[in-house]
């Protein structure tokens, strides 16, 4: 746990250091004021949409005979692989005039809306077909039903969702610098960059703290009133899918619109750069070695991060509690504060506490921990919560040992969700940028950071094959994320 | 078909925590930073783009087979992070893009004054009078403009000339970047922080176009998406080299302004050695390399900026740095910038 307090504690550090007069200059000024307006503004249109757009293709491509819905599956999970900075510069290029809030919050909503359809997917195909049966049988339409039963079934996937798209909202970077949506995350940028005024920087972030803690407050009270909605039967079955009609071409078109705007517009944008420019990427060799760094920093984070999400989530599901609430809400606040900052204070913490691990890839890999760990927990925390714990205490009454039921019971079982934890971080640290920067080991070039050098000095055709490897990459752990949803699988013909 | 995932999700896992830790274990001996004198090893910590530096390195390299362990970062990101380094920092050397990230480390303390003989070659605005710090090549602010939307004989004689509202949504700027707020704190010093504050004012009311970076700005002049904007000189370079073609031949064309005009300032790129490698003499080879004719050569024809020592010809497409008329102010006077920066903060140019 002690991960996430790393920057809660740098933060403090740097704020009290700054002094009281500095903290009031700073904060109690319109601007701040309509700065976090404005991001609790984008965070909620870019969520709501993301709700709208994950649960509607979701359901098209789990509950409906939609034509091709598994490849429109695998399509509509793959903006995960894109970076945010990397789908905002495709639509300046393609039209410039585009910036501000809704163009920012249109980027935002394309690259992170996988994040609730990807859970909200697996709900609805691991739901229970039973408790819509009988409130069919009792006289509710269609629709109703959709509302009541099945909305509600889905409600905790959905939520756990929405909150990862606010916070992730809240910490991006790459679309609002590149859109020029005035909100906190530039803000802090442009206090860096403006005077290398660290001090305001960091005075600033600890306002996005604060936002953050509001939001988990309102998610965690809106959770507690939610009940459990356990299978009424023990045996699981496929769920009857809804015959489109006529609809079904709508529906396509719609789904093929998406999937253009989020995955084709950036191909053919930086297809046209690398056409247009002159600028070439290094060699072979140099390309191959990035992208093994690439793969290795985000393995190592990745690995590091299940390592450590294991224990909390776990606890999540099996002792819920305050002080696991408690914990688990912690775990959240990393992943809302900006890469630099975090990158800085593991800067601070490497230079201080562990200087032997400074600029290592060790400590890069805790940045990604830092970063990523809600990512881990919540796929554990999932995991373990839709295995039942009578398992665990059947094999305590046996005579098995705590330690033997945990390696042999609880592991296996919550297994898919450690995969699907472990290739969510790693597809993170695949496109983290700023921390990255900050704290690689010295000489070691990722893709990320390749991308970044070439597109500063304008080299657009020298970036273009970073992106599109490091996309390609990534989109190796986003076809698991999706096969691990169920979405692929051959239905039984009955 | 649960069993099938598990099984493939358990292999993936296994095989996730397997390299990972692998990769943990190779990466764990590779930080730069030897503290030894004359080991043939030097730290640099590059606030300039690896495109641009790269080539230079590798020159030096095979010269004095002295191995540089580069670390690439945007300015104002190393200056923060030697700030938070403090003594303990592995670098030896700073190469920043501008004077003012230079003075903030310098303010800390963390430089080591500079041998005369090597600052003596740099006229002395474009080095720290404490000899902390030395420019090695020069950029000028111009106005990049589009002949197609602005005729020649109409562009301003002074940068002040902007705020008229005949320029009313035909400007564009990039705020955030370092040189534009070394411009800004060139005005304070010229003409007083009333006369600066008032110019900001001005040009937000003017409903400037704003972006992100100098880049992006001469890109939307030369498109004709936007009339004028301020940026350094050698942005244009760069965006021919990515077209394919010579500054010459580009749509946009620069404008320097005359007569001592603070529009028309010359700031640096420049390097700092910190305490640590004070000594050390394989980083004063570093810096007197950097200082060479044949890397100011290299700065002239692939950079596109001003040598700046005497000698050395720059870029062909502008007039020579001696021909400009640069306005009277000492880079060393630039080092107030926490004001500069509340100003432009205060005038809503930036968030």
């Amino acid at each position: 746990m002690a991960v996430a307090l790393i920057p809660l504690a740098y933060l403090g550090v740097r704020t009290v250091e700054a002094g009281g007069d500095r903290i009031a200059a700073e904060l109690w000024t319109e601007r701040v004021g309509l700065l976090a307006l404005r991001s609790l503004g984008l965070a909620g249109v870019v969520t709501v949409a993301c709700v709208l757009l994950g649960v509607g293709t979701a359901f098209l491509v789990t509950r409906t005979d939609l034509p091709g819905r598994r490849l429109f599956a695998v399509l509509a999970a793959l903006p995960l692989a894109v970076p945010t900075y990397i789908a905002a510069f495709a639509w300046v290029s393609t039209a410039p005039r585009l910036a501000g809030f809704w163009p920012a919050a249109l980027v935002l909503t394309l690259c992170s809306y996988p994040y609730v359809l990807l859970p909200v997917a697996a709900a609805l195909r691991g739901a229970d077909p039973a408790q819509e049966e009988v409130s069919r049988s009792l006289g509710r339409g269609g629709w109703r039903t959709f509302t009541a039963v099945t909305l509600r079934q889905i409600r905790p996937a959905t939520a756990a969702g929405a909150l990862l798209v606010a916070l992730y909202v809240l910490s991006d970077f790459g679309a609002v610098s590149i859109l020029r949506a005035e909100t906190f995350t530039r803000a802090i940028f442009v206090a860096l960059e403006l005077g290398f005024d660290r001090t305001g920087a960091l005075v600033l972030s600890s306002v996005l703290v604060a936002l953050t803690v509001l939001l988990l407050t309102g998610e965690t009270a809106t959770r507690r009133r939610g009940a459990q909605y356990a299978g009424l039967s023990g045996a699981r079955r496929p769920v009857p899918r809804l015959s489109l009609g006529a609809a079904r071409w709508p529906a396509v078109s719609a789904l093929v619109a998406v999937a253009v705007l989020a995955l084709g517009v950036p191909a053919v944008s930086l297809g046209r750069r690398l056409a247009a420019g002159t600028s070439r990427p290094g060699a072979l060799p140099e390309v191959l070695a990035a992208a093994g760094n690439s793969l290795t920093v985000s393995l190592a984070g990745a690995a590091l991060t299940m390592v450590l999400a294991l224990p909390l989530g776990l606890l999540a599901a099996r002792a819920p509690g305050p002080l696991t609430t408690a914990l688990d809400r912690l775990a959240y606040l990393g992943h809302a504060l900006p890469g630099v900052v975090v990158g800085l204070s593991l800067i601070f913490f490497g230079i201080n506490v562990a200087y032997p691990l400074y600029q290592t890839r060790w400590l890069l890999a805790l940045a990604y921990a830092t970063l990523f760990l809600p990512l881990a927990v919540g796929a554990v925390a999932s995991a373990a919560a839709q295995s039942s714990a009578r398992l665990e205490e059947v094999a305590r009454s046996l005579g098995r040992g705590p330690w033997t039921v945990l390696r042999t019971v609880t592991l296996p079982l919550i297994l898919p969700g450690i995969g699907a934890g472990a290739a969510l971080v790693f597809l993170t640290g695949m496109k983290e940028l700023p921390a990255t920067l900050l704290l690689r080991p010295t000489g070691t070039d990722t893709l990320a950071t390749e991308l970044w050098t070439s597109t500063a000095v304008g080299a657009y055709a020298a970036a273009a094959p970073y992106a599109v490897l490091l996309v390609v990459i990534s989109a190796l752990p986003t076809w698991l994320l999706v096969a691990r949803s169920g979405l692929l699988d051959k239905e039984k013909r009955s | 078909m649960p069993v099938t995932h598990r099984a493939t999700s358990a292999l993936l896992t296994a095989s996730l925590l397997v390299l990972g830790l692998a990769a943990c274990g190779s990466g764990g001996d590779e930080k730069a930073g030897s503290d030894e004198q004359g080991d043939k090893q030097i730290t640099v910590y590059s606030g300039r783009s690896e495109k641009l530096v790269e080539p230079l390195l590798e020159k030096f390299t095979a010269q004095t087979g002295i191995t540089v362990q580069p670390r690439y970062a945007s300015t104002a990101q190393l200056a923060a992070q030697l700030v938070e380094e403090g003594d303990r920092s592995p670098a030896d050397v700073f190469f920043a893009q501008d004077a003012g990230a230079l003075g903030t480390v310098a303010k800390r303390g963390m430089f080591s004054t500079l041998p005369e003989a090597t600052t003596s070659q740099v006229p002395q605005t474009y080095r720290a009078g404490t000899g902390q710090w030395v420019g090695v090549s020069a950029r000028a602010r111009v106005l990049v403009h589009n002949p197609d939307l602005v005729p020649t004989d109409q562009l301003p004689k002074s940068v002040f000339d902007l705020v008229d509202p005949a320029w009313k949504g035909k400007v564009a700027l990039a705020p955030t970047n370092a040189s534009f707020q070394a411009f800004v704190t060139a005005i304070r010093v010229q003409h007083g922080d009333a006369r600066a504050e008032e110019f900001l004012a001005g040009l937000r009311a003017n409903d400037p176009q704003i972006r992100d970076g100098n880049g992006k700005i001469v890109e939307d002049v030369n498109s004709g998406i936007v009339a004028v904007g301020l940026v350094n000189h050698y942005y244009l370079g760069e965006i021919a080299k990515e077209q394919g073609t010579t500054p010459e031949e580009l749509k946009a064309k620069v404008h320097f302004f005359p007569g001592g005009d603070t529009g028309a300032l010359v700031n640096v790129a420049g390097v700092g050695v910190l305490n640590r490698a004070a000594s050390d003499p394989d980083v004063q080879r570093f810096v007197d390399f950097l200082l060479s004719a044949e890397s100011q050569a290299y700065f002239a024809e692939q950079t596109f900026e001003y040598p700046v020592i005497s000698g050395v010809p720059g870029p062909a497409y502008v007039p020579p740095l001696a021909d400009l008329s640069v306005p009277e102010v000492d880079l060393n006077d630039l080092d107030t910038l926490d004001a500069t920066v509340t100003m432009i903060k205060n005038s809503g140019l930036v968030p």
